[in-house]
């Protein structure tokens, strides 16, 4: 098992490699020139030249992609071109908060998802199982960026039970220290915090959950449907058990390997499904970072945010893998 | 064991959902603006939020009139110039402080300054200074006379100058600030503004609050926060439910629905721009010595790659000018947020010359101008159709078939042209289109910042062309030189008049529109006045 993670873990050298090779080249392709973007489109051409030299872009690429690379390897993203900070410190600032909208979204999929699936094998071709799987085609093709705004519309601006964009409440005064406020605000003891946080975090993790909560239902029933007719489960209700215990303590438990599969990379997902997100609701995350440095072609930006979601993913899917050991014994790495 | 788990849900759930904190504190004031500030230190950013934010922050010698671009003592309380005009002597207000505690003095408007042209100076390398080279490149230094005394020299007379103290570019820093942070003053600003820095969460706001020793009365706001929400349909919903008190950049298909809400009120301005398209006269020049002047014996006019016979002749210009219908255009494509442009400048602006008549819709008279001129069947053109929509050219492609089927109508067929911007900017500086799409937002407030910049003969070098109708007027230029070099009001709009008067009548734009600044507050929030040049004084706010 050791020998497979640490096997894994170097596996992701050439992978981010490639990523880091596409992350500088790509950025580059498009039109654009950071230098211009910061001097304003009036300033004279020895501005811009100053700025070009100062952040070696007028380097061969090949020399760039180098000293970049060697940063990258000490540990060091570089500075942003338009900000001037240090892109790892910028990226791990938003962290937090992108992290807490994933997670909640997650867990609002996983319980909706799963239950969905559940209910609907066990109740196949019932008009319960057709409206679930209808409404699961529907989650997974709706634009993220409309959903959002409708439930903006909804939820804030006619029954105006929820807030609508941010992160917190700006008439609650608020320590920071991790960054990830809810807990900031249980460390702290403040609740106007903790229910304010929490109330801006609903919205919009409820619009990032759809697609992998459609995603999760269908795995999980179809998974679910193959298990419930393997000769075990036969066995079982043979054996005079009630239907709840075969579906939930030995079906569940066996379809379960597929499901979080799909979690894992569902995860990796929400991650960059949270750039639409974000920008909906205004929320402060790294996916927000990423499009703004994009708009600016701030290089050093655009670079270290693919890398570094790259590597979450690359994480996550390790994760995974390490998870199925726990769930079906069987599972051995070699 | 369920049930209290149930009702401990059931607590949470109510307690999530109980509208608490919704009603705003008063006293404070949240802007929902479009984006984030890149920095804040105001010698050293070029976005509109950057800018927005300090003007309430820092100060500078001279400020803006409410609502104006006309200049007022601010941190000088007067000065004089010299009588050739190269020298202009501050006297410093006494007795204000910055935010720090720091004294202001003439050290410090020394220090704001030189930081940005002396190479040498200590504090040069923290910053880009990018408007520095363009806007206050007939500076040549700024030095202390007494404590309350500054003498700034000039390399040359610049009546523009005065207008471009008042920029966010010139307000004074606190020394003492900048020594103590170094290269990250620009994230700890400290000015002698109404309002305070708090503190600046990435992405999501930035606080202010009101500056207790202010050297005027007290703002009366306590707290002032700007809060970012991008989509413009999100910032007027959380107007909408009193997340935020104000917000800019309303869509315009959400005019009517603000209108309608008797909660909120919609505050419209002309905007300090003008959209045009521009029709290539043929010749400009090229500046081999790069001084931006053209020196009439060593630089003779050359034809313009985009050169096209038809248009070099005055009366096709003019029918062009007369079978557009402007009105239509402004009223259905800009969808009522701009006015009718007639001059290449806005109409608040010193030197307008507002009894110029703009060319009325005719297409019979456009058709007997083309006939006279040689052109009974008309001819086919190409136009430049700029690949993305700025403030003064909503929606390019839907203006250019608007052209193109009004022309069509006095027999001239239209065909269109369409690059990346980049280089769509570079293609009409060299000259390459025989007309395009294009436009202007000012600086600084300065009519010399409209008139030299887009109209004279100088800004026709192919290359670097800012006159994209490559008008080579050398009276004109005269004109437009001898109002630069005037420090009279009356004398340098007189000048710009006559120079407006020259530029309709040769008709090498048509001018289409000033977009509008459109912002919206809640309907208890007064006092804010929408400045020209987009920068927001909230000093005078007052929520009801």
């Amino acid at each position: 098992m050791k020998w497979y993670i640490t096997k894994r873990l170097f596996m992701l050298i050439p992978v981010l490699l490639g990523v880091s090779i596409l992350a500088f080249s790509l950025i580059r392709l498009a039109p654009g020139d950071p230098a211009v973007t910061i001097a304003g489109q009036h300033a004279s051409p020895q501005v811009i030249s100053a700025i070009r030299e100062k952040y070696g872009l007028n380097k061969p690429l090949t020399t760039q992609y180098w000293i970049w690379l060697k940063q990258v390897l000490h540990g060091d993203l570089g500075r942003s071109i338009v900000s001037n900070e240090f892109v790892a410190k910028e990226i791990l600032e938003r962290f937090p908060n992108t992290i807490e909208l994933t997670m909640l979204s997650m867990f609002f999929a996983i319980i909706a998802g799963c239950i969905a699936g559940i209910i609907s094998a066990s109740r196949q071709y019932s008009i319960f199982d057709y409206s679930i799987m209808g409404l699961a085609l529907f989650g997974v093709s709706l634009p993220v960026f409309w959903l959002g705004i409708m439930l903006m519309m909804i939820f804030g601006v006619w029954l105006r039970w929820l807030p609508i964009s941010g992160r917190i409440s700006m008439m609650i005064s608020f320590q920071r220290i991790t960054g990830f406020y809810l807990l900031d605000s249980l460390i702290t003891g403040n609740l106007a915090a903790f229910i304010s946080s929490l109330r801006y975090l609903i919205l919009p993790s409820i619009a990032l959950s759809t697609i992998p909560m459609a995603t999760i239902a269908r795995v999980t029933r179809s998974s679910m449907l193959e298990v419930l007719r393997q000769d075990f489960i036969r066995t079982e209700r043979a054996k005079g058990l009630s239907e709840r215990m075969v579906i939930y303590k030995h079906a569940v438990r066996n379809a379960m390997i597929p499901v979080i599969t799909v979690i894992g990379l569902n995860f990796g997902l929400l991650l960059a499904g949270a750039i639409l997100t974000e920008t909906v609701f205004s929320w402060p995350g790294i996916g927000r970072y990423v499009v703004n440095g994009v708009t600016m072609r701030d290089y050093p930006v655009v670079q270290g945010c693919v890398l570094f979601f790259a590597s979450m993913f690359v994480i996550v899917n390790l994760i995974t893998d390490i998870v199925y050991v726990y769930i079906d014994p069987r599972i051995h790495y070699g | 064991m369920k049930s209290k788990l149930f009702i401990i849900l059931l607590l949470t759930v109510g307690l999530v959902f109980s509208v608490v904190g919704a009603a705003s504190a008063s006293g404070t004031l949240v802007f929902g603006s479009s984006g984030d500030v890149s920095g804040l230190d105001p010698a050293d950013v070029t976005d509109g939020e950057s800018i927005q934010r300090m003007d309430n922050i820092f100060e500078g010698l001279v400020e803006f009139e409410s609502g104006s671009t006309l200049i007022k003592p601010c941190l000088a309380t007067s000065w004089e110039t010299s009588a050739d005009g190269t020298e202009i002597v501050f006297h410093l207000r006494e007795g204000v402080k910055f935010h720090d505690g720091t004294d202001f003095n003439a050290d410090a408007v020394v220090f704001s300054f030189a930081r940005q042209y002396d190479t040498t100076h200590p504090y040069n390398q923290y910053g880009e200074w990018p408007y520095w080279g363009y806007m206050f490149y007939d500076v040549d230094r700024m030095e202390k006379i007494d404590d309350f005394t500054v003498k700034l020299v000039l390399k040359r007379p610049n009546a523009s100058i005065m207008t471009s103290l008042a920029m966010f570019t010139v307000c004074i820093v606190s020394p003492t600030n900048a020594e103590k942070y170094k290269e990250d003053a620009f994230k700890n600003p400290c000015g002698t503004g109404p309002f305070k820095f708090v503190e600046w969460v990435k992405d999501d706001h930035i606080t202010l609050e009101a500056n207790e020793n202010y050297w005027r009365e007290r703002a009366s706001l306590d707290k002032l926060i700007f809060k970012v929400i991008s989509d413009p349909s999100a910032r007027l919903m959380a107007l909408e439910v009193g997340e935020v008190q104000g917000i800019e950049y309303p869509n315009p298909a959400d005019l009517d629905r603000i209108k309608a809400n008797k909660d909120l009120k919609l505050l419209t301005e002309p905007g300090m721009n003008v959209g045009y398209m521009a029709m290539n006269e043929g010749y400009g020049y090229i500046d081999e010595n790069k001084n931006g002047v053209r020196d009439l014996d060593s630089e003779p006019l050359v034809k313009t790659p985009g050169y096209f016979e038809p248009l070099t002749k005055k009366e096709v210009r003019q029918a062009i000018n007369l079978a557009i219908d402007k009105q239509s255009i402004v009223d259905n494509l800009y969808m009522g947020t701009a006015i009718k442009a007639k001059n290449g400048m806005p109409p608040f602006m010193l030197g307008y010359n507002d009894a110029i008549e703009d060319y009325p819709y005719d297409p019979a008279r456009a058709k007997e101008l083309l006939a006279k001129a040689g052109y009974p069947d008309g001819f086919e053109v190409t136009l430049y159709v700029m690949p993305v929509s700025r403030p003064y050219m909503f929606d390019p492609p839907k203006i250019g078939e608007a052209i193109q089927s009004y022309l069509a109508a006095v027999g001239i067929t239209v065909k269109f042209y369409q690059v990346d911007w980049g280089t769509y900017l570079q293609e009409t500086m060299e000259g390459n289109h025989q007309m395009c799409l294009l436009g202007w937002t000012g600086d600084n407030g300065d009519p010399d910042n409209f008139m030299n910049v887009l109209y004279g003969a100088n800004a026709c070098s192919i290359g670097t062309a800012g006159n994209y109708a490559f008008y080579t007027n050398n009276t004109n230029q005269e004109l437009l030189s001898a109002a630069l070099a005037t420090y009279d009001e009356e004398k340098r709009a007189a000048y710009y008049k006559k120079a407006q008067e020259m530029i309709h009548e040769d008709a090498g734009w048509v001018y289409l529109a000033h977009s509008n600044q459109n912002m919206v507050f809640k309907s208890n929030v007064n006092g804010f006045v929408i400045n020209p040049t987009s920068r927001y004084f909230f000093y005078p706010v007052v929520i009801e």
